[in-house]
């Protein structure tokens, strides 16, 4: 019960994928800012996060976003060769090449997880990718990793319970 | 009855490792046992359960606990024990991070049970008997705790006052926990009582760490000759030093190994193995996927190398797929 409720559903019940995006403010934030602008209609399931530079992206927000109730997690930045900070994207590369592989052998779908290099005026760039990646994801359904950790603890609320249901027996044993 | 301070060792999922650490002490114990009553302390002296409960709530000033908790009766002793301790350390890996054991997140119950009762090469049982919660015989029940879904550090299931880490912690961050705890001069509640700056700061290989690394290639230490003198990092190897606590004293790199991350993350990090891949993993050189999967691929176990000692304290806590 308490699961279902951290996953997102419209009012029909179907599920909605959360997707955290992260953006470099240099090229796929302003694409996606100019997808608006150019008022092309893309899923409304992801949130996006601005960062300076995608080599910005320490592998910790992946984490946390996934663990935080994210069903997805994009990542866009420039082009090779592109980066404002020369190597940025080349460091998130290398990074994402061994998160992915980690995330796998965590039991988080590849799908889950998406690099794209996107410049600032592929508006139409951003709308294929956030449709392809929901559509990618609500296949796969809802990660819930909150709901799932609450499942897990649930064996340890038990015992918790008992010891303190022994507690209070003692105490009244005491009283009388 | 004596008025000495009342200390308590206990064990949970552990090797027994910390418990040696103790002992390590050398004569310094004796200055210990001399400044303390020990109540509990299973692996050495013949105290029950039921003596510790009969004791008033936070009688024992400390009680320093090794070991994860996997099992309910894990679970039971922690819960007792805190009531009855005004401090509770988690003392080595296991209880501060999960440690070894909380590797076993990587796989469900029924893959370790299948494992350990049918399919490991050195088991011999036919029937495939399986341990049960609960065995009548004669008229009479034998019990055996619950072994639950995960594996847990301490401060998942009980409040924690502090962590002494390492696997196992030195002789010297337990005597200067004690002689803290004697003088009451302690930290804020929840520190880690171990310097708060990364290994590498104290390394005496330090100055040969490049500032620019960009690796070509990652090999593990049974593949080369490791250099005695020159950063493990420098030489491929892949010393987790950069994202540790220090104070463990260099122990593995003095003898000439990369550092496994056993004293866990310095207080800014969030994640430890998500760090420290951050970090290595932009270490290595190399443009196109191609090129980077090559050098990369030189780890072959993301999870078993980064969280060796912290899977339990990995945000995801282990495979997620694996505890439904
Ligand atoms: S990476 Fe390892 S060997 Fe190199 S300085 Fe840091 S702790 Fe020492
Ligand atoms: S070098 Fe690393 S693994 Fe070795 S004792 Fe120190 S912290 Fe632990
Ligand atoms: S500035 Fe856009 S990826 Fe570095």
């Amino acid at each position: 019960m308490e699961a279902k409720a951290n996953v997102q559903q419209t009012g029909n019940g179907k599920f909605e994928p959360r997707i955290v995006a992260f953006f470099c403010n240099w090229c796929t934030y302003t694409a996606a800012d100019l997808a608006g602008v150019s008022r092309m209609k893309y899923a409304p399931n992801v949130r996006i996060i601005r960062l300076m530079c995608s080599g910005r992206l320490d592998p910790q927000f992946v984490m946390d976003a996934f663990a935080k109730g994210a069903d997805g997690v994009l990542i866009g930045g420039c082009h090779p060769g592109d980066c404002h900070y020369v190597e940025g994207n080349y460091k998130t590369l290398r990074r994402m090449d061994l998160l992915k592989r980690m995330l796998k052998d965590l039991g988080i779908e590849e799908d889950r997880v998406r690099l794209e290099w996107i410049s600032a005026s592929e508006g139409d760039r951003v709308k294929f990718v956030v449709n392809d990646i929901v559509e990618k994801v609500r296949a796969l359904g809802p990660l819930n990793m909150p709901g799932k950790f609450k499942d897990w603890d649930r064996e340890i609320e038990e015992l918790n319970g008992k010891v303190h249901a022994q507690d209070n027996e003692e105490a009244t044993a005491h009283v009388h | 009855m004596s008025t000495k301070p009342k200390i308590a060792f206990y064990w949970c999922a552990s090797c027994g490792g910390c418990e040696e650490s103790v002992v390590d002490l050398a004569e310094d114990i004796l200055m210990v046992l001399d400044a303390v009553d020990i109540v509990l302390w299973p692996v050495a002296l013949d105290f029950k359960k039921k003596d510790v409960e009969a004791m008033p709530d936070k009688s024992i000033v400390a009680t320093l606990l090794n070991g994860a908790i996997r099992s309910s009766e894990q679970e039971e002793m922690a819960r007792l024990l805190r009531r009855k301790s005004q401090y509770l350390i988690a003392y080595g890996s296991c209880a501060h991070t999960g440690g070894i054991p909380a590797l076993a997140n990587q796989f469900s119950r029924e893959q370790i049970m299948k494992y350990v009762y049918e399919d490991a090469p050195t088991v011999a049982n036919e029937n495939k008997t399986r341990p049960v919660t609960e065995f009548k015989d004669n008229g009479r029940t034998a019990t055996l705790p619950e072994f639950r879904k995960v594996v847990r550090a301490l401060d998942q299931v009980v409040e924690v006052d502090y962590y002494i880490p390492g696997c196992p912690p030195t002789s010297k961050l337990l005597k200067e926990a004690v002689l803290a705890l004697l003088s009451g001069k302690l930290p804020p509640k929840g520190s880690v009582l171990a310097p708060d700056i990364a290994l590498c700061e104290q390394c005496p290989r330090v100055d040969s760490k490049p500032q620019d690394l960009s690796l070509t290639e990652f090999k593990r230490p049974h593949q080369v000759i490791i250099d005695p003198d020159k950063c493990l990092l420098a030489q491929g190897l892949a010393c987790m030093g950069p994202a540790t606590r220090g104070g463990c004293e260099a122990r593995c790199i003095t003898g000439n190994m990369p550092c496994t991350g056993c004293f866990g993350p310095t207080s800014r990090i969030r994640d430890h193995g998500a760090k420290i891949l951050s970090y290595m993993a932009s270490t290595a050189a190399g443009k196109d996927d191609k090129e980077i999967e090559k050098i990369l691929a030189g780890i072959p176990d993301p999870v078993g190398t980064f969280y060796r000692y912290g899977l339990a304290k990995c945000m995801l806590r282990g495979k997620v797929t694996s505890h439904e």
